[in-house]
Formats: structure tokens, sequence, C-alpha cells
């Protein structure tokens, strides 16, 4: 019984130590709605006000995670839960890549480890359109949707190559206090294919052939948000197990009601 | 009467034998349809023999000919790559590739082939991609299936159904920007029993390109999205940068050689009007189909399109490879080279013969001022009447375009010939100016004017008219002028 105690103390001792770790570095997001480029029937999407990472995740924490958790590290991990390219260049499994830096974001992990460790330290992906809502602000702005310059430059940090080298916090810090929401690396989110198998629109079936050419431009609310367009498009083509270099993850939490 | 029989007998097989050829003919005839038809036997009956791994080039190379082999099992597998390359001297853009070149990788095939296709995107690209093969039947040409993430890899097969020449491209939303970083490239479908020989092919594709800045502006150039929306383009090239397929980099064809050209055009968003200086296309499969014109000059290539054109280079020299929207050639980069090498050949291409100076200053030929020139005048003297008569026309095709069609010139460049003094005041003069050229200052009705005048290559007797009709025109002195006195002024000189 002691034992016992001794054991649960111990996981809750380091978890917390864990949490205390990461907490502060969260930033409140008020909530507000808006016009995301998919998914919604109607225009306008509303996002409740909740906590947001400051930085995606890093390399470091991500570490650490896997000394608490070594059933997500690369060796021990389930191929159901992450393909081949996890972790793909760890030399193994704590040994982080070493072309990136400790305070690079951590990527080649999957939706299922990203969520794993959320769960593990009391937060939750955030939603797609949590995220969205959250990148569409600039520097000064919350909504610069419509600012044509914060879109370009949004268009060429998309296209800049190895940016998940950078170390997190090198990007911009929006309006909300976030950092790197664009140019760093793209970032899971707890429902990132649902614009393709929602379910609830009669046209489903066609949702996904919607991301391919010209077909992209149907049902879509502004034909000129390319980079939203190339969001959405790296979401249609991806799954929960798949690793990929230049995807990381930040986590979020729901304020208590 | 045996002899009467075998007569009897020979006029009877012949008969036979007549109709029998005679509807030999007419089958043959009734055939002639479809016999070409024969060639659209349902290609996806078309079975399959073995399996061999597809050769893929980089432009401006194609593959070898498929030959007469038979439909197999072809194995393409292509890589994706984004990366960054020179667009033209100190400029680089970052571009999407189809097995690292742009345009894509050319990939041969036949009828009838069953295409087994691997897309694989590099782990280091940042972005999701796919194709779309024009050449496919099947819904997004492949696009739906091919859909792949970064270090991922996706597999699907299509049967070869239609020859022709085909467009590939990324159909990735935004596809117009995936398209203007230079996702796309020609697979060429064959058909059996593959093209005609010929002595050389090139694989040459356009596509326009939308920098942030202006052409020629220095650096790492990012993909421009309101240019390209705006179709306002800052590059036009041949094989994806400038100078692709100039100098060091030309194409090459020895005199005497048939060369064919696969010719795409990737857009995003303009239509080729493919030319090649100097040469007349001998056949071209229009739009890359089955329809072949002769004898062309400028074949359009719509975006997302292609043709194939074949020409025999007969002379040696510089053949300029050029999209005849010729300001894109001259300024955007839509430039390339044919460089024929071997004997001239005289008969069909003399080279330079004479030269002379030209100078447009209405439709007579016009020498410099103080050049002399041997005139033959001729016999017979002219009326009045016809004298004004040919007068009006050499006037209208030699002196109008400055003079003006009332004689009234233009304020201070070209002096007015109605009710004019310094025209009135000396017959012989004037008659001076119009065969030995003016230059420097005069006046005329109170006004200076400093220009030249250039001399006129006109006969005594084109001159006497032409003289005469001004003089009795526009308020002037009506002065008859004769050829002699033209001739007199002329040998004074």
């Amino acid at each position: 019984m002691k034992r016992i105690s001794f054991i649960v103390l111990s996981i809750f001792f380091i978890q917390t130590n864990f949490l205390a770790q990461d907490m502060p570095a969260m930033k409140r997001i008020n909530g507000g709605d808006f016009v995301p480029l998919y998914g919604s029937n109607e225009a306008r999407v509303s996002v409740e006000t909740f906590l947001l990472d400051i930085y995606p995740v890093t390399n470091e924490q991500y570490l650490s995670f896997l000394k608490t958790n070594p059933k997500w590290q690369k060796s021990k991990v389930i191929s159901l839960f992450a393909d081949k390219n996890y972790l793909s260049k760890w030399e193994n499994d704590l040994s982080p890549n070493k072309e990136a830096l400790p305070n690079s974001p951590i990527t080649n992990i999957s939706w299922y480890a990203a969520k794993a460790y959320c769960d593990c330290i009391g937060k939750r992906l955030p939603t797609m359109d949590e995220w969205e809502y959250v990148a569409m602000a600039s520097e000064t702005k919350r909504n610069a949707q419509r600012d044509s310059l914060f879109n370009q430059r949004i268009i060429e940090s998309y296209e800049t190559p190895q940016t998940y080298k950078k170390e997190v916090g090198s990007t911009y810090k929006n309006y909300w206090g976030i950092y790197d929401m664009h140019g760093l690396v793209w970032e899971w989110t707890s429902d990132f294919n649902s614009v393709l198998i929602s379910g609830e629109s009669r046209k489903d079936v066609d949702t996904d052939k919607s991301l391919f050419c010209a077909g992209g431009s149907v049902n879509a609310t502004d034909l000129m948000d390319y980079a939203a367009f190339m969001r959405y498009a790296f979401r249609g083509s991806i799954k929960a197990n798949y690793c990929i270099q230049s995807l990381g993850f930040r986590c979020a939490k729901s304020l208590k009601k | 009467m045996t002899r009467l029989n075998l007569n009897t007998t020979d006029i009877i097989k012949g008969v036979l034998s007549f109709l029998f050829f005679t509807a030999l003919f007419l089958s043959c005839e009734s055939n002639a349809t479809p016999e070409n038809s024969s060639q659209k036997i349902d290609a996806s009956e078309i079975a399959v023999q073995g399996e061999m791994t597809a050769e893929l080039t980089a432009p401006p190379k194609v593959p070898k000919p498929i030959g007469s082999r038979a439909a197999t099992k072809l194995i393409v597998d292509m890589e994706i790559l984004e990366k960054e390359e020179e667009m033209t001297d100190g400029v680089t853009y970052v571009y999407w590739t189809f097995g690292g070149s742009v345009p894509g990788s050319f990939i041969r095939t036949r009828i009838g082939d069953e295409v087994e296709f691997t897309l694989k995107n590099h782990p280091d690209n940042k972005l999701p991609h796919n194709i779309d093969l024009h050449a496919v039947t099947g819904p997004g040409g492949g696009a739906t299936s091919s859909f792949v993430a970064p270090g991922h890899q996706t597999t699907f097969s299509f049967k070869a159904l239609n020859p022709g020449l085909y467009v590939y491209h990324c159909a990735t939303a935004p596809v117009g920007m995936h398209i203007a970083n230079g996702m796309y490239g020609l697979i060429l479908v064959e058909p059996a029993g593959g093209l005609p020989e010929v002595d050389r092919e090139y694989y040459v594709m356009q596509g326009d390109f939308y920098t942030k800045g202006e052409n020629g502006e220095q650096g790492l150039q990012a993909f421009d999205m309101k240019k390209a929306v705006d179709e306002d383009a800052d590059y036009v090239v041949f094989n994806g940068k400038v100078g692709s397929l100039t100098g060091d980099n030309a194409i090459t064809a020895e005199v005497g050689e048939t060369v064919r050209l696969f010719v795409g055009n990737g857009g995003p968003n303009l239509v080729s009007s493919f030319h090649v200086i100097g040469e007349i296309f001998d056949k071209v499969n229009v739009e890359g189909g089955d329809m072949i014109n002769k004898d062309v000059q400028t074949t359009l290539v719509p975006a997302g399109g292609s043709a194939i054109v074949e020409f025999k280079v007969d002379v040696p020299g510089t053949f300029i490879l050029v999209d005849h929207s010729i300001f894109r050639a001259f300024n955007k980069g839509a430039l390339g080279m044919l460089t024929v090498s071997g004997p001239e050949n005289a008969s069909v291409y003399s080279g330079k013969q004479q030269e002379g100076i030209y100078q447009p200053e209405g439709g007579t030929i016009q020498e410099m001022p103080d050049e002399g020139l041997v005139n033959k005048s001729p016999t017979k003297a002219l009326t009045l009447t016809e004298k004004m008569k040919l007068g009006k026309t050499v006037y209208d095709k030699t002196c109008l375009a400055c003079h003006q069609p009332t004689g009234r010139g233009i304020t201070a460049a070209f002096p007015p010939l109605a009710k004019s003094d310094y025209l009135n005041e000396d017959v012989d003069r004037a008659i001076g100016v119009v065969v030995n050229g003016k230059s420097g200052e005069i006046t005329v009705n109170g006004e200076k004017y400093n220009n030249i005048m250039p001399k006129q290559v006109l006969s005594d007797r084109e001159v006497a008219s032409v003289m005469t009709y001004i003089y009795n025109s526009w308020e002037n002195n009506k002065t008859e002028v004769s050829e002699s006195d033209v001739a007199r002024v002329r040998n004074s000189h």
C-alpha cells in the first residue's frame, strides 16, 4: 500500500513538475467569431475563450515527455499510432535530431503522439477553428484575413524550406501574444481532417475532391486566401499516424466554466 | 469445238476473276475507313506483356522511342522536390518539381501500356502534392489517387487509352500556385508501332512565372500571388529558366536532319504562340493529338496543352525558338536556340547579297543627299494633264507623308509646299532639292526649318510631273516643269 502510494505520488510529482514547467507558457485567447475558408455551412464560426501555448512544443520538451512516457519512444511506439517517419532523425529513443536545436519545434510526430503529449499535461490539441482563429491575427490586428501583405508574407514563409530547424519564438508575435503561428512548422489540430469527413454536409462525398485543382475553389469563402488553401490542402493530405518533418504541434486548454 | 469450249471457260473464268477482284477492290475501298478506326480498337483490351521501368529524362532530352515494343506494364517512379534554383543571372526561385527539373521528367509510354505510377513526396518538402496526368482516363486524371503528404508516397495505375502528347501537372489547391512554381511536364503516349523515326527529338515546355520583384530584380524571389491572379508575368521561359536553351545549352542538329520538338505549355496563365525563327514546321500534330497540319509558321500551344512539331533543317545557322507573343521573347525570357551545323546551301538560303540605306519616308527608295545618280530619261514629253496625273501619283506615294495631302507641311518639321515663297522664288532650286536632297536651315513663309530632305530616286519624268503637280496646286505659281529642266539641274550638280 505504501509502495503503491509512493509510485502514485512520484508519478504525480513528475507530472506536476512537467506541468509546472509548461503551464505559464500559455495565453488567453478571447472568444469571438470568424469566417473560415472551409468547414462551415454557415459563414461564421464562433470560438469560445480558451488558452493556447505561446510556442510550439520543442524537442527538449518532447524529450522530457518521452522520459516519463517510454511507450512513445521511437523503439516502443505502436506502429498503428505512428508511421515509420516517427522521430525519424532521432539517433535513438532519447537523442533528438541533431540537425535541429533543443529549442526547435518537435516534428515527425503523429497526431496520436501529439494528443498523448497534451493529455499527459492536462491540456488538449486546439481545434482547427481555434487554431485558424488565432492564426488569422497579425502583429497588430485580431483579424488580418484581408491584409494582402500579411497573406503574402505567410505564403512566402510556407514556401521557405527547412524552417523546422529554427527555434521557437523566431518568427513573429501576434495580437494575442502567440508566436510562430506561421513560418515555423505546420501544426496538428484535434479535428484536422474534419473538412474532409465531417459527415454533416450533403456534399461530403465530394469534399475530398474539392481540394484538388480548381475544385478547391468550390465552397471556399475567400478565393484569395492562398495561405489558407495551402493549410487546408496540407491537412487534407495527412492521416493521424503520419509523421512529417515540417509538422509539429502546440497545446490548448479550455477554461473552466 | 474443244477450242471453243476452252474459250468459253476462259471467258467465264475471266468474268469470274473480274468480279472477284472487283469485289476485293470494293472491299478494300469499303475497309479504308475502318482501317483507320482499327487503331481505335478498344485500347483497354490491349494485353500487356511483362514489365519494365520507364526511362525518365530531364529537358531538353526525351527517352528513347518505344519503337515496335508490345504494350507492357510500365513502372514510373517520380519524386517531388522543392528546391531553390536559378531563374536568371543573380535571381533564384524556390521551384516545386516533378523529378527535380522544370518541366518535370518526360514520360514516354505507348497505347495499351499499364502504367504503375508511384509519386514520392520528399521529406524535406513542406507541402502536399499530387499529379493530374491529362493522359489518364479517370477522376482527377490521377490527382485524387495520388495526393501525398511530405515524406510519404502513393501508387496508382492507369491504362494509356489515347495516343498523343499530354501535359501532367500538380492539382493541389491552390492549383495555380503549384503550377506557377513549376509543377508540370509532358507524357507521350505513342501509337502502336511508335511515331515515325526522326533524327533528333527534344523536349521544350513553356511556363510563366510571377515573382515578388520585377524581372531581373536580384536575389531569391518569392511567388507573387497578386501578379499571378492578374496574369502579369515577370518571366515567360522555356524549360524553367531564362537561358535554358541558349548558348551552350542550345539544342543541336545537323543539316539535312529532321527535328521533332515535343512542345508543351504548363502555363499557368499564358497561351504560347510557338514559332521557330527561320524554319517552317513541315508537320504539326495540332494540340498534341492526331490531326496533322503541314507547312505551319506558328502553332498555338494552350496552357495545359501541347503540340508536336517536325521540320527538316536545310541550312546551317542558329534558329531561335520563341513565343511569338514577342515581348515575352524579347523581355521575359521566352527564347531558345537550335544550332544547326553543316554545309551551306545557297539554293535554299543565300546569306546577305547586298546592303544599302533604307529610309522609310514615303514608299519610294531614297538615298542620302550628295550621292550621284545616273538617270535615264524617257523620250516623249508629257502633256500638262498627263503630268498632273502622274505627278499626283508620285506625290501621294513619295511626298505626302511629310508634306501632307494639301501641301501644308508640318510646322517646324516639314516646310509647306502650299503657297510657298521658297518654292515659287526659284524653280531650279526646288528641282535641285528633289533630285539632290537638301539639308541645313532654310526659311519658308517666314518660318525656319532645319531638317533633311532625302534625295528622291525618281526619274526625270516623275520629277517633272510631281513638280508640275505641286506648282499647279495649292495657290502656287503654276510653273510647268519639263523633263529637260530636271535633267539640266541634275547634270549641273
